[in-house]
């Protein structure tokens, strides 16, 4: 057990558990912030994409130790009340079945739109490749991506 | 206004008032249906559903709709109560919904799957709307001391038009929830709707981009432990004896021990499964704690005996072996076409197929084959359980709450009045949560912990802790005579442990003589229900082997499709032929010409086409592809489905999209492999799954416009589309695909 500073969503933790411990249950165990979801642990799926330092990360795989005083967002630190353009696409073009992988794939699309503002298909393809939706949803997650897309260069 | 609906059954409807005014209205949702009408399909029989629901409406005049109905993808938690709001005329953006819970005696019975949840709810949620809206009125019309035909309803309102008055819902509800239940109330007609038929969108869509909690895994309690289970390596082993001594010292652990999920006198439904019956259980404060002890906890274990029990499925008892052995698909597959080389059990003969093959001119024989496959629901499974002497509280993903609370009863000595089964929003189900076997561990574990805790399936635990689609394998037979006229059809297959034969669809009734045949294997691999059961096989082959067929005999496969049922429509052979041919033509028609099929360059495109019929709807899918390095890019798919009238267009598109995504990730890298009874992909770094930049790039859907009383979408476009696909995947490459996952074979040419 070690005692270790974290920050997340702009907010101060202190936490006291195994360094190995993955981000994704210090998340969701320790914080309670449980929009980040579990879905394979082995870093394949992306159901626990987070920021670090506004980068996309798949936080099954990231231990806590290696954090350090790098900045984590999860999905409730994205906006105040869900009003992140892409969150807003996403409802706009009404995405979700289950839902249960939505929130990495929002995540995974935020950094996405951060790096290039205006992707192709195919750039969304590639950089979404990591994030599996079950439900197939896929074509509706592109559609919202390009939407965000448009929306946020007016 | 038509249909006067008598509430007949005192049990439909139960009204009552609630504190500070206002009205509650309780239904049932099948109660008025006589049983030979929920019974009528065979298909229906095994999954149809009985739920019930309630509307609340309150004097500040907001209507909540409590949809019973669980949750996992299919959009039902929006388009149901839609069914309830268009009959009670209110402003469809002002009501609320919010999931109900198991909670007897609010909810008397509830079941979710076969793609029945429309169909069935139909009838009863719309007469439920129209009774509450019917009472508001007697409520207005005695306030006003005015004849109840001089009063309209619309948006939450009473209206005198004459005197130009009106009054909230909300104000009438106390008053109204005193009246006598309306003997008879009438439903609009087909086609007379504004919330029905127009697009809505998800309910839950914003909690759900937000990470709001909604499913099981986010559940928390006070002091609530976290529980793994240890489930046996290999199916055909069970738990010998276990070492808990080196992962009983690491942090966190509070306890170790062994849980017997079901009791030996337990009688078994059709979807208990109790493959693994002795688990060994790990409990601690945290997931990484569990996680990390649970590799140190050394098992042994021993391979099981033969053992034969019965199972009552739906009342009907029927004996159920299952055999001792460590299985591979090596060795299944051999089992399998062995099998295909002797006579099978007749399912069903029309005229006289053996002289019709030994006059033919010449014979099509193909041979198809799918492996078992896990659900993979993106939320691995997950039970949350808190037992105490007064209450026994389960959060659970669960399609079938009522049968799980006899099975809870039981298994874990618990009164039914103690039992409470909150029903969480599931991530996926796919029919795997319709076998609820983590409920009763999680109680288990509760129990001896005498603790709130939550039961969590890794990935690994869930993939290979399944309850797989079997895997399966037919041959199609076709007579041909000398003037190219197909003379016979002959099917004959099998599966492990079970057939995936309907004899009676499409295209038996089209040809004069026909057989087919089953057989089936035993196997201690646990199986069940998986979209489309059955079907999202049988249709695969079917459709491929008449694709073949119509090639053979130098025909177009739409117009082919198309003359045998205006055949099977015109003269019908044999009997209990299970579809209806127009509808079946439709879907072909439409998808034929929103494809473009007919124009001259439709010869040289890399497209397919599928159609089939399952679960009360017809589906019709045009695949096109090119190849790219080898592997197939779909570029587009056009879908053609009749499910009667469409309730939520923009919920029915997404259902159908999802499914030719599903179907084409399956068909194209689906299967589960097993060797020594080892499932052999264990997560999803082994376990191809189909992503982003292998979802086609459009997929173009079409609703055959009618009146009649709608069907469901979660199954029905499910199957065809892997038919679509090979039959593309021919046009592309030059080669037939009989074997799923068809990238196997790609990747040999």
């Amino acid at each position: 057990m070690s005692k270790m500073n974290l920050k997340v969503n702009g907010k101060k933790y202190e936490v006291d558990l195994d360094p190995s411990t993955p981000v994704l249950w210090v998340l969701r165990d320790h914080l309670n912030l449980i929009g980040t979801k579990y879905g394979c642990g082995v870093g394949s799926c992306g159901a626990c994409t987070i920021h670090l330092n506004g980068r996309s990360l798949k936080s099954c795989q990231l231990p806590v130790s290696a954090v350090g005083v790098q900045e984590i967002t999860t999905i409730e630190g994205l906006s105040e009340n869900g009003e992140h353009p892409i969150q807003k696409a996403w409802l706009d073009v009404d995405v979700a079945q289950c839902g249960y992988c939505q929130t990495g794939q929002i995540m995974a699309a935020v950094s996405l739109l951060k790096s290039k503002p205006n992707p192709t298909d195919e750039d969304i393809d590639t950089f979404m490749t990591g994030n599996i939706c079950r439900c197939g949803t896929y074509l509706r997650i592109k559609e919202a991506i390009k939407k965000a897309a448009k929306s946020s260069n007016k | 206004m038509d249909k006067s609906q008598n509430n007949s059954r005192r049990s439909f409807l139960k009204v009552s008032s609630i504190t500070g005014g206002g009205m509650m209205i309780g239904f049932s949702w099948l109660a008025n249906l006589i049983p030979n009408e929920a019974f009528a399909n065979a298909e229906t029989a095994k999954e149809w559903i009985e739920l019930t629901g309630f509307i609340k409406i309150s004097p500040d005049n907001q209507i909540t709709i409590f949809c019973p109905n669980p949750e996992f993808g299919q959009n039902v938690m929006t388009s149901l109560p839609m069914l309830i709001a268009e009959e009670l005329e209110v402003d469809w953006s002002k009501v609320k919904v919010e999931a109900g819970d198991y909670d007897t005696p609010r909810f008397k019975r509830q079941f979710t799957g076969g793609s029945q949840s429309i169909r069935m709810g139909w009838q009863p949620l719309r007469k439920a709307g129209a009774t509450a809206k019917l009472m508001l009125m007697q409520a207005a019309a005695n306030e006003w001391n005015l004849p109840i035909a001089e009063l309209s309803a619309a948006n939450g309102m009473i209206h005198h038009k004459s005197s130009n008055k009106s009054i909230a819902y909300g104000s009438l509800a106390a008053a109204a929830s005193k009246l006598p239940t309306p003997e008879k109330v009438s439903l609009k007609k087909n086609g007379d709707f504004s919330i029905l038929g127009t697009p809505q969108k998800n309910v839950e869509g914003s909690k759900i981009v937000k990470g709001e909690s909604l499913f099981t895994m986010d559940y928390k309690q006070e002091g609530m432990l976290i529980a793994m289970a240890i489930h046996p390596t290999a199916f055909g082993l069970k738990l010998k004896s276990f070492d808990a001594t080196e992962a009983l010292k690491m942090p966190g652990i509070k306890d170790i021990f062994e849980i017997k999920v079901y009791k030996d006198s337990f009688e078994r439904g059709g979807f208990d499964t109790r493959t693994f019956n002795n688990l060994v259980v790990v409990v601690g404060n945290t997931t990484w704690e569990v996680m990390n002890a649970r590799k140190r906890v050394i098992t042994q274990w021993e391979p099981i005996q033969e053992t034969k029990e019965m199972v009552n499925t739906w009342g009907s008892k029927k004996e159920e072996t299952t055999p001792a052995g460590l299985e591979s698909t090596d060795a299944h597959m051999k089992q399998m076409y062995d099998l295909q080389k002797k006579p099978g059990k007749i399912l069903r003969k029309d005229g006289n197929p053996e002289t019709a093959f030994a006059n033919a001119k010449k014979t099509l024989e193909r041979t198809y084959s799918a492996p078992f496959l896990p659900h993979n629901t993106m939320e691995p499974i997950s039970c949350f359980a808190h037992i105490t002497d007064e209450k026994a509280l389960f959060v659970a993903p669960i399609q079938i709450p009522d049968m799980m609370k006899q099975n809870i009863m039981f298994n874990l000595d618990l009164s039914a009045e103690k039992i409470d089964i909150k029903l969480a929003r599931m991530g996926g189900g796919f029919g795997r949560r319709a076998y609820g076997h983590y409920i009763i561990e999680a109680g288990l574990i509760s129990k001896k912990m005498k603790a709130p805790i939550k039961l969590i399936y890794t990935r690994e635990d869930d993939m290979t802790n399944g309850v797989y689609r079997p895997s399966y394998m037919v041959t199609y037979k076709a007579a041909i005579d000398t003037n190219n006229n197909v003379t016979a059809i002959h099917i004959k297959g099998g599966g492990i442990p079970e057939s995936a034969i309907h004899q009676n669809r499409f295209p038996a009734g089209a040809f004069e003589n026909y057989i087919a045949e089953g057989w089936d294997i035993k196997s201690n691999i646990t199986i069940g229900a998986f979209r489309a059961p059955g079907s999202n096989f049988i249709a695969s082959a079917e459709q491929s082997f008449l694709d073949e067929l119509a090639e053979t005999i130098g025909k177009d496969p739409i117009d082919y499709r198309i003359e045998l049922l205006k055949k099977a429509k015109s003269n019908p052979v044999g009997k209990n032929n299970d579809y209806d041919a127009d509808r079946y033509i439709g879907v072909l028609e439409l998808v034929k010409q929103k494809s473009n099929w007919s124009t001259a360059n439709n010869k040289n495109a890399k497209r397919g086409v599928a159609a089939y019929f399952c679960h009360n709807s017809y589906a019709a899918h045009v695949v096109d592809i090119t190849m790219k390095n080898g592997q197939p890019v779909v570029e587009n798919v056009v879908s053609a489905l009749d499910c009667g009238l469409v309730v939520n267009p923009e919920g029915a598109k997404n259902m159908v999209e999802g499914a030719v995504v599903d179907g084409i990730g399956n068909a194209l890298y689906g299967g589960l492999r097993f060797e020594n009874g080892v499932p052999m992909q264990k997560n999803f770094n082994q376990y191809r799954m189909i992503r982003h930049k292998e979802s086609p790039k459009k997929i173009d859907i079409h609703f055959v416009q009618n009146n009649v009383d709608p069907t469901g979408l979660g199954e029905p476009p499910f199957p065809p589309i892997f038919g679509a696909l090979a039959n593309a995947l021919y046009k592309a490459t030059g080669k037939r695909f009989y074997n799923q996952p068809f990238i196997n074979d790609l990747n040999k040419s």
